[in-house]
């Protein structure tokens, strides 16, 4: 038996502890964009911030996109909801709101994070050090999921975590597409420029696969494959069919454990029906930017549903 | 002013008290270098596992530790058995006066203590006369708080028969030691306490109401996350293996108190509430609560629910009832107090309040309903100036105070950059109540840190200490 009140909070929990990551991991491609391209550098961190969800309360604050200051904004802001330091602060609040339910090796593991992360991110981050600060980050988030998956008993409590968690994933990857979709577009030329190429690695950097994306294609980025690998491919652990894959699964132990079904059910259902049966030229011919909208649209609907099934409130 | 205190380790005339010759032996051998280090461990452990409390009206630091010493106060078995029969009395005495004074008030019509002082007082619940809690307890979880003056006289200072608070510490001080001297434990025979969350979770289930079917669903209510005790509430939740609950997860369906679950509400018959009375319930106390649950107060009085402790309880341990304490024992047992009272001036009465006043530097001035070290007067540590300011606003609200000596604590080690320096502790052995009286072995030690203050708490700068009651 779980409190709906718990239930949310351990949704809450695992959504921040991702999007503290993600944070990171848009900052570090685009630190790696503007350190290659540094005519269009302030293009490439607006783009940053568009896939950060920050572009506008950004904005209000600044006039000019420069490293430091959209670093600063992305990682140790506090008045930006998202920040890095805003997230982890959120997760950990929700932790030790939800603390009865979380193994003592989880919570610890958050409580460090957040006790070496307030340490890290009290003062301005010095341009040469922001490389390790972005390490830091990943090593806390990666410490916090490792004593999850190594001590938690799976039940209801993994279940509503990880529907926090795969909700998140699956709307970062998609903004991070639905920001870069043009650069993925069928242009004149199949034969991507250096340029081209650039913006590919930069997309795949920031769902950390530049790496792993040279395993499963060629080793020449083409953007059908890019964004084949996103989207459909279903052993990426960030792409939307990664994502719906669990969600699913997790939605389905609930509806097993509890004996009921709702609205949930059916929408990540459909989601997953889509993603199953689509191949990424169907999807290129009815419109990447469409599939996207439409996508983060019922991403979003689901997480509402899921609030509202489980009693969240 | 120093007085004269009683060491409990190393009495000025006797040499080295018997109880703590073992751990003498040990201390002697160790490495002081070693010793430092240890008690830096000690720290992080508390930090890194987020036991903290936090301090109200302090902005930044909304979390403390609360500081931990490593030298345990150490009671020998002989000692303890005259505590706990002590304090059983006293605790079957609380209980029997509530039910008393909430039906019949025979003490008050055999005139042992003043009809006034209950009519007038703010924790007399007007809401439970009448009202039978659910196997007759009360006050179930009672935390005494004892201070020693010599080798064989204790008192009690204070009955904590609300929701006292602490021993969470306990428990992490006795695991915590055990982590840092492992070899300590084996040299040394000390009585368990770890099994304290086992003993309150049956306890709790012993007073579940008659109509209860099966197996009772038990929770802890807590103000939130941001209470100072949160860290007590979730830990005991924990231990328990109960859920922690808000008021806003609870609500009155079917005439009986639920929670909402992530499969619907379901129902609860215990809950061991750390919620204040008057928030409890918006509907009979503070509308204004949000903290509580609209309805609560009738399913109890219908027998759904129990509530732990019972609403009302303060009655008991308000610090005007204190003084009569002596008179209540011997009226509801039969016998004289085993543990006595600290002689206690109330200053509603004329030649009391006169005494008082002229005596001001010499006495400990408490508010009748403060709590936390708040609000009170330690009259040989004032100035003059804060005296003569005290006095003016005991003599503009006389009965909201009682006066006590300044009695010298007895003093126990701790651990300074020095070496070992006495400082003054008092104890708060945990009391359960259901169908039988159990009082786990040991308790909180609180101690003062700073040298020759007498004030204990937490948020006054106080520390704590792991009580050892030794199985010989």
């Amino acid at each position: 038996m779980l409190l709906g009140r718990t239930a949310n909070g351990l949704y809450w929990m695992n959504r921040y502890i991702e999007r503290a990551e993600n944070m990171a991991r848009l900052v570090d491609a685009g630190l790696r964009m503007a350190l290659t391209r540094t005519q269009s550098a302030s293009e490439e961190w607006n783009s940053v911030l568009l896939s950060a969800g920050s572009d506008v309360a950004f904005k209000q604050k600044y006039s000019d996109y420069t490293a430091a200051d959209v670093a600063d904004f992305l990682l140790r802001d506090t008045s930006n909801p998202s920040s890095t330091m805003s997230s982890i602060e959120t997760a950990r609040n929700n932790a030790r709101m939800v603390r009865t339910a979380l193994t003592r090796e989880t919570w610890e593991s958050i409580n460090e994070a957040w006790m070496s992360l307030k340490r890290m991110l009290a003062r301005p981050i010095d341009e040469r050090d922001l490389p390790n600060v972005l390490d830091a980050i990943k090593r806390e988030t990666a410490l916090i999921r490792g004593s999850f998956y190594g001590t938690m008993l799976r039940n209801e409590i993994f279940d509503f975590s990880q529907l926090g968690t795969y909700v998140e994933r699956a709307d970062n990857t998609a903004r991070i597409l639905d920001v870069k979709y043009y650069v993925l577009l069928p242009s004149i030329s199949w034969v991507g420029s250096t340029l081209d190429n650039y913006q590919w690695e930069s997309i795949l950097r920031s769902v950390s696969a530049h790496r792993s994306y040279r395993w499963v294609y060629d080793a020449d980025y083409k953007p059908t494959n890019i964004a084949d690998y996103l989207i459909l491919n279903v052993r990426m652990p960030r792409s939307l069919t990664f994502c719906y894959r669990f969600l699913s699964e997790h939605l389905k132990f609930l509806s097993d454990d509890y004996g009921e079904r709702h609205a949930c059910h059916a929408t990540a259902e459909k989601t997953q029906a889509m993603l199953r049966a689509g191949s990424i030229k169907d999807i290129f011919d009815a419109g990447l930017h469409e599939f996207l909208a439409g996508f983060i649209r019922d991403n979003t609907r689901l997480g509402d549903e899921i609030a509202q099934d489980y009693r969240f409130y | 002013m120093r007085l004269a205190a009683f060491d409990e380790m190393l009495p000025e005339v006797s040499g080295l008290r018997r109880p703590y010759s073992a751990y003498d032996r040990w201390l002697k051998e160790q490495d002081p270098a070693r010793l430092t280090e240890k008690m830096q461990d000690a720290e992080r452990v508390f930090r890194k596992t987020g036991i903290t409390f936090a301090v109200y009206g302090e902005q930044e630091a909304s979390e403390r530790l609360i500081p931990f010493d490593i030298v345990p106060r150490i009671i020998s078995g002989n000692e303890w058995r005259r505590l706990t029969q002590g304090i059983e009395q006293r605790v079957q005495a609380l209980n029997a006066f509530l039910d008393d004074i909430y039906h019949r008030q025979e003490i008050l019509r055999a005139g042992r203590v003043p009809r006034d002082l209950i009519a007038k007082n703010e924790a007399f619940l007007r809401e439970m006369i009448g009202v039978r809690p659910p196997a007759g307890v009360y006050t179930h979880i009672i935390g005494v708080d004892i201070v020693r003056i010599s080798e064989d006289e204790f008192y009690v200072l204070e009955d904590n028969a609300r929701t006292p608070s602490g021993v969470s510490y306990m428990l992490e001080n006795r695991e915590t030691m055990m982590q840092l001297f492992p070899e300590l434990f084996q040299k040394i025979k000390v009585r368990p306490v770890e099994n304290y969350p086992q003993l309150l979770r049956q306890s709790l289930a012993a007073v579940r109401p008659q109509s209860t079917k099966g197996a009772p669903t038990i929770a802890v209510l807590t103000p939130g996350s941001f209470n100072s005790a949160y860290f007590e509430h979730a830990f005991l939740a924990d231990q328990m293996g109960v859920q922690l609950v808000e008021g806003q997860d609870l609500r009155v369906v079917d005439g009986h108190v639920a929670m909402r679950t992530t499969e619907g509400y379901k129902q609860i018959d215990v809950l061991y509430r750390r919620v204040d009375d008057s928030f409890l319930d918006p509907l009979t106390f503070r509308p204004d609560s949000a903290l509580g649950i609209p309805g609560i107060m009738d399913v109890y009085r219908a027998g759904n629910i129990t509530i732990a402790n019972a609403p009302g309880t303060g009655i008991a341990d308000d610090k005007a009832i204190y003084s009569y304490m002596p008179e209540i024992v011997e009226f509801y047992t039969g016998r004289k107090a085993i543990l006595g009272n600290i002689p206690t001036w109330r200053c509603s009465e004329a030649d009391s309040l006169k005494y008082v006043l002229e005596h001001i530097h010499e006495l400990v001035i408490k508010e009748v309903h403060g709590s936390g070290g708040y609000g009170m007067l330690v009259g040989p540590a004032a100035t003059k100036k804060e005296c003569e300011a005290f006095a003016k606003k005991l003599a503009a609200k006389p009965s909201n105070y009682i006066a006590q000596p300044t009695l010298a604590l007895s003093t126990c080690p701790i651990l300074t950059d020095k070496g070992l320096a006495p400082r003054h502790v008092d104890l708060r052995p945990y009391v359960l109540v259901s169908d039988r009286i159990q009082i786990v072995p040991g308790g909180l030690t609180r101690v003062a840190l700073k040298e020759g203050s007498l004030v204990v708490n937490s948020s006054q700068g106080g520390g704590t200490k792991d009580t050892w009651v030794l199985d010989d």
